[in-house]
């Protein structure tokens, strides 16, 4: 258990460099990597949304990337991810397929639901991205399900979900979390405590501010972490990783951030919500994940300005290409409607 | 000899038959250990088979729905068990919003192997929760395969090809049925896609249509009205969704005269459903056809009311000789 940030309505959550000793170099610089990627391919849908080329509905977790790509980290294809409305950071992690996202993004049949999902419903069953629904809590239970499949087979992989901290208001988190610790499954709980649903802000909800508490009611182990530190995501996943796969047991992690947009769309939204238009510019420049990992790799000397500029440019640059193509591509054939109702 | 089968009995050797044949096949569900829930239908399956496989387990509806779910996208063959069907409302996010609804969300291709038994458990002055029939709920949902068995064989049968389908099926059995007995046939592995409403009586009169129990009345009604020279030709519905009519409507062509019996209520009801389906192919009847389901009203428990409330084979007959 470890408890480390105070009070979650504004968490001890610093700025000072990381120690970098858990990967290489290299790998610090491809979780970097990673993170700009998810990062730019939701400002080019942001963007894509605000001048109406995007009609479906987006739910933005910039802020949020230290997560999925800290906790993508010490997964592999046979493991299996299930997420949320607010799922790209998730599917990237795992994919590193923006072109796939895009399309679908855009109704195509590229996209990797073949366009009969949108944002809110995808899936990457290769790299073990089992799918996102937008019901909240929904593949908490599927998530428990994974992870008796995997006890029952007896294979060494282990489930993951992701939720944030609305969906403890749910009741079937309780009974997933019950399930999961009586029968001893391999699930993680990845609580993204960014502090909001939808418009409301924690406070306005819940009587405390820590959703791990139902995870010690339920006696599962668990770490509330600060989210916008991938070092500290890493050391936390690496560990829970480690119990689930080899102890089989299930372990929660509330990882606290932020969400810089609002609930849907591209909005900041800084009138919707408690306290956004003081929190939003201290978390966005204090509390950046991606700056901040940036900064001790400077300070490490494993990487310098103008290095980090050309990355993003060139990242920018890829996926601009992956969105024009996205956009070029047809939309899915109208047979696909019936054809996909049941299983072919 | 001819030996018989009933249909509690039915569903048990399907469930050993699957357990015994498929490895990743497993049950979860209240009750399970249990000899109060599920009748004479799982007898001794966790000791046969294993408290792993055949898991007893908390009360959490909607969770352990989701699990099955799981397990189900996760290659396994996974059989979650709602002894009463009331309850499994606490599912419908599992059943309605997600499983129904995941091969079609993204993209098709996805094997979804998961089996939602569920008993319709009324009568005995049990009241309005301990009694709904909700198949027709249900059968409105595209993704969902709905199964309602009527006879001993079927339920067998049909309960193995529920299991093999790569689909959710939400298979649903009734409680009124399981003592009930026909000659046994041999096991068949069926497959669901090619399943659909069955002849159980051939006539020329009138086509009386049930699902579930009712198509067990229907049958009986149907012997019954031969002592009165009227020869009924009966139709067991068997598979709700996606419902196919074409047997029906090539009976009605025949009889002229339609008679549907549904054990739920008659507002959006099945029944309806299978008069909309003939009469948009057929209009030329003798009569107009008509449909028997419930009263209006929850399940009473009071005995008279009771009585009263559920279809009873003798106004199945009056019915049937008055169109």
């Amino acid at each position: 258990m470890i408890k480390e940030l105070n009070n979650l309505k504004n968490p001890k959550v610093d700025n000072d460099d990381y120690s970098l000793n858990l990967l290489s170099n290299e790998k610090y610089i491809s979780l970097l990597k990673k993170m700009i990627t998810v990062r730019i391919a939701e400002e080019i849908i942001s963007e894509n949304v605000k001048n109406g080329l995007i009609k479906c509905p987006c739910h933005l977790a910039i802020g949020q990337e230290a997560i999925p790509v800290g906790m993508s980290q010490f997964l592999n294809a046979s493991d299996r991810v299930y997420g949320n409305h607010r799922s790209h950071g998730h599917y990237i992690s795992l994919t590193m397929d923006t072109y796939g996202l895009f399309a679908e993004i855009l109704g195509k049949k590229t996209g990797c639901s073949k366009g009969m999902g949108g944002s809110m419903h995808i899936v990457g069953e290769s790299h073990g991205f089992g799918g996102s629904v937008p019901i909240v809590s929904a593949t908490i239970p599927v998530s428990v399900g994974a992870g008796l499949a995997m006890k029952l087979s007896n294979s060494k992989s282990i489930s993951v979900s992701y939720f944030g901290d609305g969906t403890s208001e749910e009741g079937v988190l309780h009974e997933s979390l019950n399930i999961a610790s009586y029968y001893n499954l391999p699930v993680i709980f990845v609580c993204e405590n960014n502090l909001f649903s939808s418009h409301m802000h924690i406070s306005e909800r819940q009587k405390f501010d820590s959703i791990s508490r139902f995870a010690d009611s339920h006696g599962i182990d668990y770490a509330v972490i600060d989210g916008n530190n991938i070092e500290t995501v890493l050391d936390t996943s690496k560990k829970a990783v480690k119990l689930a796969r080899d102890k089989r047991k299930p372990f929660f992690i509330e990882a606290v951030t932020y969400r810089w947009k609002g609930h849907v769309g591209h909005d900041d939204n800084i009138d919707v919500g408690l306290q956004r238009k003081e929190d939003l510019e201290p978390w966005k420049e204090k509390r950046d994940p991606i700056a901040r990992l940036k900064n001790s790799l400077i300070t490490k000397n494993a990487l310098d300005e103008d290095s980090f500029l050309i990355l993003n440019e060139e990242i920018y640059e890829k996926l601009n290409k992956e969105f024009a193509q996205a956009v070029a591509d047809p939309y899915p054939d109208k047979e696909q409607l019936l054809d996909t109702v049941y299983y072919r | 000899m001819s030996k018989k089968i009933t249909y509690g009995s039915g569903i048990q050797t399907a469930f050993e038959y699957i357990l015994e044949n498929y490895d990743n096949s497993f049950i979860i569900g209240q009750g399970l250990w249990s000899p109060w829930y599920v009748g004479n239908t799982m007898v001794d399956l966790d000791k046969k088979f294993g408290k792993e496989r055949v898991i007893d387990c908390p009360v959490s509806e909607n969770s352990v729905t989701g699990t099955a779910l799981g397990a189900a996208l996760n290659g396994m063959k996974a059989i979650v068990v709602h002894p009463r069907m009331d309850f499994m409302v606490l599912a419908s996010d599992q059943i309605v919003n997600q499983a129904a609804k995941w091969q079609s969300m993204l993209g098709g291709g996805i094997k979804i192997p998961l089996t939602i038994r569920s008993i319709i458990n009324r009568g005995g002055e049990q009241g309005a929760q301990h009694s709904q029939a909700l198949h027709s709920w249900y059968s409105h949902i595209p993704g969902l395969r709905v199964v309602m068995p009527a006879f001993a064989n079927d339920a067998r049968d049909l309960l193995i090809a529920s299991v093999l389908s790569n689909d959710p099926v939400l298979y649903i059995d009734d409680r009124w049925c399981a003592d009930l007995q026909e000659e046994e046939t041999e096991l068949k592995e069926l497959d669901i896609k090619n399943i659909g409403p069955k002849v159980v009586k051939s006539g020329s009169d009138l086509t009386i249509v049930g699902t579930g129990f009712s198509s067990c009345q229907a049958l009986e009604a149907g012997v019954e009205l031969e002592k009165n020279n009227i020869n009924a030709e009966v139709i067991d519905c068997r598979i709700l969704n996606p419902f196919n009519p074409d047997l029906i409507i090539q009976s009605v062509k025949k009889t002229k005269k339609l008679l549907v019996i549904d054990g739920s209520w008659k507002n959006c009801g099945f029944a309806g459903e299978v008069i909309a389906s003939v009469t948009e192919n057929f209009t030329d009847f003798l009569t107009p056809p008509k449909r028997m389901s419930l009263k209006d009203s929850p399940a009473p428990t009071s005995k008279p009311l009771e009585e009263d409330y559920y279809i009873n084979i003798h106004e199945i007959i009056n019915n049937a000789k008055s169109i």
